[in-house]
């Protein structure tokens, strides 16, 4: 037994000493939640191809899921203790406390604070000590108008300026399809997505506050009013087509199709949709963005966007900071821009601005709307029950439409709503 | 040469003599009269973590508030979720405040406006449906030509998805639809089918009937066939007219098979969700927001599972007393 120890004891540590190099490069397997708009998730892959390409022994995986699950999936996963190592998401509040903290592992935190806008840091910490970093945002969106400039041209009916107000251009709108509108081929003046998100901006733009000192909301300003009363004059006066706010009980309904069928004058979305008119819209007629009408207070869209966060229960934080680092350098999030017509949520990007290859006006006008977003916008958009509030006044403006409530109701019905949330 | 029958009956002799050797010591140790508890195990169990454990938790959901999925991560409100959902200012009961069917004197008038709405929906779906099922049903039970013809054309419907049956009947009643286009080429300006609240209600439940009547137009065509033709010879002969047949001979006979339809109908126009989350998506409005809605809803897009899960509670209770008076009043009249 002695004469065969030996050899035998030599031979596990050479296997041993020889699997050594193999269990040091242990190859790290990293997921990342995904949903895709559009074909971000394609650029994304050729993106982590590169990193993967330049840090062997890791692969990412991206695990692709409908947008309309991706936080219910998530919440799971999360609350499990299965969460993945990246997301990207859309709801920061809903995962206070389980974000990774990136800083130290982030080649230079103080990259990371100067070129991720200061709303966007602040909507991933659970609180006003909380100095980590957990995040960027993958592209930036910001709500404004398009309008179907043929249309207007065809009517002879002169584009406003660009510090005309909503009146002066629905006013115009409103021209434009008398002078056009048959019964064939309808065209309506106006139309906004059935969206309380899309409803802030020409509210805060007419003056109208949401958000407390202590952090709860008041619905009931005249700004809000005024705001209120002229989506419902749209609907009243058949301005707009009627089934986008009032055919559902409980989605976000976009105008869009209108618009891409050459049916609407005038269509307040954003930044987003511009990828989809090219394709869809073509050479069909000639569109284009324009800045937020005006209001009192100013003339301010509503920032928005997705983010990319790690998650705490990650076991590789070292290659989520590795990752993070490179898909927030500033020629990756460059490149991710153009190649899918998004805004960049790189404040270095913004400042020095992108080149795209296509859509290249539109994008900019929505670009130039950055610098006048309205604090409050920044506010309402990261405020953790702000999605709450979009869906109250979606669904209760929408109420009034049917006619199942005043405005007055509806509003005593919105601050009710959100009292009763703070209060949960 | 063996024939096929004897070499197919080779792996049943298999599996047989393989279940024998396996189930053998098992009936020796608990005797043969505990054996059926074995044989359902499988199907318990499937049951029992799809069924029973998910109704299980959603009783224990609708004693907690919270925004977590895990239970134990929730915190116990009591009865707080059910108060929530039945609170509604009474100061209706004096004159000129209100009146009991208004849902805006609630605190979740949403709740509200989708248990009046389920309600006008079941009472006008069930009515005509049964009604038309059992016209429809009686007309091809007759001798008349085409009757093969018509009982499909009756039951195609049922073979389509309720998806598909609300994108069809969507791209016909949109505002710019097929009926509108059809309208403004005989010159009458286009309906707000689907945007008015009125037109909605009513789109809806023919939609649902449409889509459901073949189904229980078979059922009731098979109770009728089942009814002995000797009868209605006797009744004949003894000089009943048609509404005294149908009275006294048929609706008795089919009153089993009628119950059926309409526990059936009834459960099914209670949990109306997925045609018309297609066809109207709730609106306008709350028009057609239906329970299942508000509960799918209140769960998934405001994240108050306490509420939802209460909400269901409430909504199944409600089932099971209607499905108990529905089977009482079967039984009284088969007795009468």
């Amino acid at each position: 037994m002695r004469r065969y120890s030996v050899p035998i004891l030599l031979m596990v540590f050479v296997l041993i000493v020889a699997a050594l190099p193999a269990l040091a490069q242990e190859p790290v397997e990293l997921h990342i939640t995904w949903y895709n708009d559009g074909n971000e998730g394609e650029v994304l892959r050729d993106l982590l191809d590169r990193f993967e390409a330049a840090n062997p022994g890791i692969t990412v995986v991206i695990d692709e899921v409908p947008y309309a699950d991706l936080h219910t999936i998530l919440q799971a996963q999360v609350e499990a203790g299965e969460a993945p190592d990246m997301a990207r998401i859309t709801f920061p509040n809903r995962f206070f406390g389980h974000y990774l903290d990136l800083t130290p592992y982030v080649a230079d935190p103080q990259y990371w604070i100067d070129n991720v806008p200061a709303a966007v840091l602040g909507s991933l910490r659970d609180s006003e000590d909380d100095t980590g970093i957990y995040g960027y945002p993958t592209q930036f969106t910001v709500t404004g108008p398009f309008i179907n400039a043929t249309l207007f041209e065809q009517a002879g009916v002169e584009i406003p300026a660009d510090d005309a107000t909503w009146e002066e251009w629905v006013d115009a709108a409103t021209e434009v399809a008398e002078t056009l509108s048959d019964s064939e081929m309808p065209i309506y003046p106006v139309a906004i997505d059935r969206s309380g998100h899309r409803f802030w901006g020409p509210s805060l733009s007419n003056c109208a506050t949401y958000v407390n000192e202590d952090g709860t909301f008041t619905i009931d300003t005249p700004g809000f009013r005024q705001t209120a009363q002229m989506v419902l004059d749209w609907h009243n006066n058949g301005l707009m087509p009627a089934d986008i706010w009032a055919g559902s009980a409980g989605n976000y309904v976009p105008a869009a199709p209108y618009f891409i069928s050459g049916q609407l004058v005038l269509y307040m979305a954003g930044n987003w949709q511009i990828g989809s008119f090219a394709q869809s819209i073509g050479d069909a007629f000639d569109w284009r963005a324009i800045p937020n009408p005006a209001g009192e207070c100013g003339a301010t869209g509503v920032p928005g966007g997705a983010l990319v966060v790690g998650f705490a229960g990650t076991r590789h934080p070292e290659e989520v900071g590795r990752l993070m680092d490179y898909l927030f350098s500033e020629p990756v999030i460059e490149e991710f821009s153009i190649r899918t017509s998004f805004l960049p949520g790189h404040l270095g990007l913004i400042e020095r601005g992108v080149a795209y290859e296509a859509n290249n006006e539109a994008l900019n006008v929505f670009a130039a709307m950055i610098p006048d977003l309205m604090p409050e916008a920044y506010t309402l958009q990261y405020h953790p029950q702000g999605p709450d509030l979009n869906i109250a006044i979606r669904d209760r403006l929408s109420q009034v439409i049917a006619g199942e409530m005043t405005l007055d109701e509806a509003i005593g019905r919105i601050q009710a709503d959100m009292d009763a949330l703070f209060a949960r | 040469m063996e024939s096929v029958g004897r070499i197919l009956s080779r792996p049943a002799a298999w599996l047989g003599d393989a279940l024998d050797l396996l189930l053998g010591p098992l009936q020796r140790l608990v005797g043969t009269r505990r054996m059926g508890y074995f044989f359902i195990l499988p199907n318990m169990l499937v049951f029992g973590i799809f069924i029973l454990l998910p109704m299980l938790l959603n009783f224990a959901y609708g004693f907690t508030s919270g925004s977590s999925i895990l239970l134990h991560n929730r915190e116990y409100t009591g009865l707080r979720n059910f108060e929530l959902l039945l609170e509604c200012d009474l100061s209706f009961l004096n004159p000129g405040s209100g009146n009991f069917f208004n849902p805006n004197v609630c605190q979740y008038d949403r709740f509200w406006r989708a248990v009046n709405n389920t309600t006008v929906f079941v009472v006008f779906q069930v009515g005509i449906m049964v009604l038309f099922a059992l016209v429809t049903a009686l007309a091809l039970n007759r001798k008349i030509s085409g009757r093969g013809f018509f009982r499909s054309v009756y039951f195609y419907p049922v073979l389509l998805s309720p998806v598909v049956v609300a994108l069809i009947w969507k791209w016909i009643l949109q505002p710019q639809g097929v009926l509108n286009g059809l309208l403004t080429g005989w010159g009458v300006e286009p309906q707000p089918f689907l945007t008015a609240p009125d037109w909605a209600r009513l789109w809806v439940i023919f939609v649902s009937v449409w889509a459901q009547m073949g189904f229980h137009t078979l059922i009731l065509l098979a109770g009728l066939q089942a009814i002995p033709a000797e009868m209605y010879e006797a009744a004949a002969i003894d000089g009943g007219g048609l509404w005294q047949r149908f009275r006294r001979i048929t609706l008795p006979l089919l009153m089993p098979t009628l119950m059926v339809v309409l526990v059936l109908s009834l459960i099914r126009a209670v949990q109306v969700f997925d045609q018309v989350f297609v066809l109207t998506s709730g609106g306008p409005g709350t028009a057609t927001l239906y329970m299942v809605q508000f509960i799918f809803q209140t769960a998934f897009d405001q994240q108050n599972y306490g509420l939802a899960a209460a909400a269901s509670l409430l909504l199944a209770a409600a089932l099971l007393i209607l499905t108990l008076f529905q089977l009482r009043l079967g039984r009284t009249s088969e007795i009468a």
